[in-house]
């Protein structure tokens, strides 16, 4: 693959670009009731600048454009932290159905039986898999569940009495949503290093944990895709100090059916429904971030929770909100159509199923660790979970970036791997490759990631220079953010 | 090398496996688990047997079947999330795979078709509501709102804010979630209470408001500038095909929800929320943002841009903690305002405006039954009904009706009512009658 190869400059009209007076995609029936006077013609509006368009030509728009993405159905992502795993077609199916999509969320309760029920028996899934005794599906991301979370260990410690209780701990590996959340909850962030084994610094550790503390908040598997077997003890000194201990589900994906989370002394741990249980994740959402919560934040959860009755034999469902509520987190009851299909996938493999997941996942990530690890530097040799984090440092002395490696993977049709994520890892590479990919993939990605080391040595332009395949090469970023051009203007 | 569980999701065949483990170097997978402490490892899991896909349809389908369908029954129901016609081109599009199940477009080279679509989303969203600056959406329009009020606090170096009691309650609750903590003062006002000080922010209104009406979003504006503060309007973007756009009258943050805009209602959600400002404040935004820009060679592309605001890169300095957002839905609502154009919107807009006001007009005819109709509103209004909200709501679903919403804590036995295209003259007119019916005991 040499820079001979690049395409012909691809169009990239627009839709005003296309756009012709006249035209429309919609036809709507007319009024059929007798017509009723408008309103004062002050307060209407003159124009409506928006394109005009046949069906066929938004179809031809949005279907070329669709061509320009990598995606899970079409390329291998192993895109570490992401977990990028198949997403299973039925799920989508189901969620399109009337009875699912077509749903207000005010109806009478009596009407959407159903859908409360699924809610409930998802609720149920969840807190099995994370031990927990209690769960809500209401927050729409991963970040929106870490922001209750945050705001649940805030409340419990006012309502304790302890309103001083203001410094979340943050591991120096964490992502940067963790910081982001713990300050809209209004608390101070306070980092903690990690040893030289990837693990907490549990010396570091007990010397901030004092009785400012609110509480830490840990990915397990850390992000740099290693277990901490000092879990149980960081949760202890957590707790002595009088602090709560936040979980990061990023990267449940490793644990599903192997431990639980309650059992290690977590207070509260969100779950990333568009990683762990496969729902699309649509070039950046939606997803849902639902919360398993332990005894003593239960009072505290987001609303609403659906809960079970029984009544004279009848089962139903109600919404309802906890006593010391934070309050409710939108509109909604949460991101509805992306449960029913988190539900789905979690009924299609049952026990035996998750726990296929994760030892599969598992599997692959650490037999690509042991292929790679001659021609990448490996910073933590020992095994991961279901993501291995390289460094790029070897190829950085030849004079290429793990930046330039990832742009050359593109050429071979592979998504790049996270990049210098986590932050402590020089030039990071970190590569998830999820259980859903064949041994036939992960070779053929080994042998693209021994041909790029080679290029790295001979030929380390063609690196830096990539991707040569794509309908436009790197781009000027810089630029964008000095003149910011965030809108089209005829 | 125990319970191997074969699924149509897992691809490795029992002897793949075993050549895997064999260059790990490890004799079974649980061994790859070692670092769990071991009195915690593998506990048992109780969880329903796994079903095969043709299990999982007649399962889910079963559940779907409990729920009552407005598209099956006659539905007024709207109090934020709205019934109105969704092209099929929407759907088609946003199931393509390229689409559905890409990942963020932190690889512009590989992700030039959602961000370009993402930057038509933006464009679109600043035409509609007359702003100059879009981002690529948040979760839903209550967040948005609640993310402008801690951006206007941000930009004015002020702490207060000030929210018209006409604003949808579900959007102030959630105002309490994410502004309290920050020790931000919520003061909820009616128009004619308002006042604005050196200490206020900005003013939160909705356009239309929860209960259909026109709010003065000229006045609104020229009450905040006064005092240094800033107006943000949360707007419904179907009304805004036939009333004037809020950055018309000077609006400095507009947010909202597309939902109305080719989303189904889907029990609330995933829904989109859009966000846009005035051009000087686009350094203060939440969320992602695509900016256009060009390669090496020159040839136009886009990207995400002005990522400095953001929490990959802040982290607890970030102008806010959102990262997945509802980027797939964003792009649904562009695919159907570009089916719409701007002849069809306004035909949505207008249609809904009719048949809500010819339903105003044969309720109000209804004996018994008051329309508040206090001046402009869009395609909702408040009834008082002779008898309990709650018994309108049961004797309307006996009938195959789904009623208005209970505002009862507001207005005494009433109930908001919405029309949209989607409702026939017939069901109107039978509404009507079932509320006649009603109102006599039976």
């Amino acid at each position: 693959m040499t820079t001979e190869t690049r395409k012909p400059q691809e169009s990239h009209q627009t839709l005003w670009d296309i756009s012709v007076p006249g035209r429309s995609g919609v036809r709507l029936p007319e009024s059929d009731v007798p017509v009723q006077p408008m309103p004062d013609a002050a307060l209407l509006r003159e124009e409506l600048p928006l394109p005009e368009l046949s069906e066929l030509d938004v179809v031809r728009h949005f279907t070329r454009l669709s061509q320009k993405n990598f995606s899970i159905d079409t390329n291998f992502y192993p895109l570490g932290s992401c977990t990028m795993k198949y997403n299973p077609k039925i799920n989508d199916m189901v969620a399109s159905t009337p009875g699912f999509s077509g749903i207000h969320p005010l109806q009478p309760e009596e009407t959407v039986q159903g859908a409360l029920e699924l809610m409930s028996n998802l609720q149920d899934i969840l807190q099995e898999i994370t031990g927990m005794p209690a769960s809500t599906l209401a927050p729409l991301a991963g970040a929106h569940g870490e922001l209750s979370g945050v705001l649940m260990i805030r409340a419990y410690h006012e309502r304790n009495g302890n309103p001083e209780r203001k410094v979340m701990l943050i591991p120096d590996s964490a992502h940067g949503t963790n910081p982001a959340s713990a300050s809209m909850a209004g608390l101070d962030v306070l980092t903690v290093p990690s040893d030289d084994q990837g693990n907490m610094d549990l010396k570091a550790l007990e010397a901030v944990a004092d009785d400012k503390l609110a509480g830490l908040m840990i990915t397990l598997p850390s992000t740099l895709g290693l277990f901490d077997p000092g879990i149980v003890e960081v949760c202890e000194i957590v707790h002595k100090a009088g602090g709560l201990v936040y979980g990061d589900g990023a990267n449940m994906n490793a644990l599903l059916g192997r431990v639980k989370l309650n059992d290690l002394g977590f207070d509260v741990v969100h779950l990333n429904l568009h990683k762990t249980t496969s729902t699309p994740h649509g070039g950046g959402g939606p997803g849902a971030g639902p919360i398993c919560v332990g005894d003593r934040l239960i009072p505290f959860m987001p609303s609403p929770v659906v809960e079970r009755h029984f009544e004279g034999g009848v089962e139903t469902f109600k919404l309802t909100s906890p006593p010391n509520t934070i309050g409710t987190l939108s509109a909604g009851h949460g991101n509805f159509g992306v449960l029913v299909r988190s539900y789905a996938y979690l009924r299609a493999l049952g026990a035996a199923g998750i726990r296929q997941a994760s030892g599969d996942a598992v599997l692959n990530a650490n037999y690509l660790l042991k292929r790679l690890q001659h021609l990448y530097y490996l910073p933590y040799d020992r095994i991961c979970m279901h993501e291995v984090v390289f460094s790029g440092k070897w190829q950085k002395a030849q004079g290429v970036k793990a930046l330039d490696v990832s742009k050359r993977l593109i050429d071979y049709g592979v998504h790049p791997p996270t990049m210098y994520f986590p932050l402590i890892v020089e030039e990071a590479l970190m590569i998830e490759p999820t259980e859903t990919e064949s041994k036939e993939t992960l070779d053929a990605f080994v042998d693209v990631m021994i041909a790029i080391a080679g290029e790295s040595g001979q030929t380390p332009e063609v690196l830096m220079e990539a991707p040569h395949n794509t309908p436009v090469g790197r781009l000027d970023e810089a630029r964008a953010s000095r003149q910011p051009d965030v809108r089209y203007r005829a | 090398m125990n319970d191997v569980f074969p699924h149509s999701y897992f691809p490795h065949t029992q002897a793949q496996r075993a050549e895997m483990l064999a260059v790990v170097g490890v004799g079974s997978v649980d061994e790859l688990f070692a670092d769990i402490p071991e009195r915690f490892r593998n506990p048992e899991f109780h969880l329903p047997p796994a079903l095969t896909e043709l299990e999982l349809g007649r399962e889910l389908g079963g559940l779907a079947k409990k729920n009552a369908v407005p598209g099956e029954y006659a539905s007024f129901l709207g109090a934020g999330v709205y019934r109105h016609f969704i092209p099929s081109v929407v759907s088609a599009m946003i199931s393509r795979g390229e689409f559905l199940t890409s990942y963020t477009p932190y690889q512009p080279e590989v992700s030039q078709g959602t961000l370009q679509a993402t930057y038509e989303f933006q464009s679109l969203i600043c035409e509609l509501t007359g702003m100059e600056a879009a981002n690529a959406g948040m979760y839903d329009g209550a967040s948005a709102m609640a993310e402008a009020a801690l951006m206007a606090c941000r930009i004015t170096d002020r702490d207060s804010v000030m929210v018209l009691d006409t604003v949808n309650p579900r959007y102030r609750a959630v105002l309490d979630t994410y502004l309290l903590p920050q020790g931000i003062t919520i003061n909820t006002v009616s128009l004619s209470d308002l006042v604005v000080d050196e200490t206020t922010a900005c003013i939160l209104a909705q356009y239309p408001n929860f209960y259909g009406g026109i709010e003065a979003l000229g006045d609104l504006a020229d009450t905040a500038h006064q005092a240094g503060a800033l107006l943000s309007v949360s707007a419904n973007p179907v009304a805004l095909g036939m009333f004037k756009a809020p950055g018309d009258y000077g609006a400095d943050i507009v947010s909202g929800e597309t939902q109305p805009l080719g989303v189904s209602m889907s029990f609330g959600g995933p829904f989109v929320g859009y966000f846009t400002c005035k051009n000087e404040y686009i350094r203060q935004m939440p969320g992602r943002i695509v900016g256009r820009t060009v390669d090496h060679e020159d040839r136009i592309g886009y990207v995400l841009t002005l990522q400095t605001r953001e929490q990959h890169i802040r982290r607890e300095r970030a102008t806010s903690n959102i990262c997945t957002s509802a980027a797939l839905i964003a792009t649904g609502t562009a695919v159907c305002i570009a089916a719409l154009g701007p002849g069809g919107l306004r035909q949505m807009a207008e249609l809904s405006y009719q048949k809500a006001h010819y339903a105003a007009s044969v309720i109000g005819a209804v004996d018994g039954y008051e329309v508040i109709d206090d001046g402009t509103w869009f395609h909702e209004f408040v009834v008082k009904c002779p008898q309990s909200s709650k018994e309108t709501t049961k004797k309307l679903l006996l009938r195959n009706i789904i009623g208005g919403l209970d505002v009862s804590d507001s207005v005494p036995n009433g109930m908001l009512f919405c029309a949209t295209e989607m409702n026939t003259m017939t069901e109107i007119d039978a509404l009507a009658d079932a509320l006649g019916q009603i109102a006599k005991g039976s």
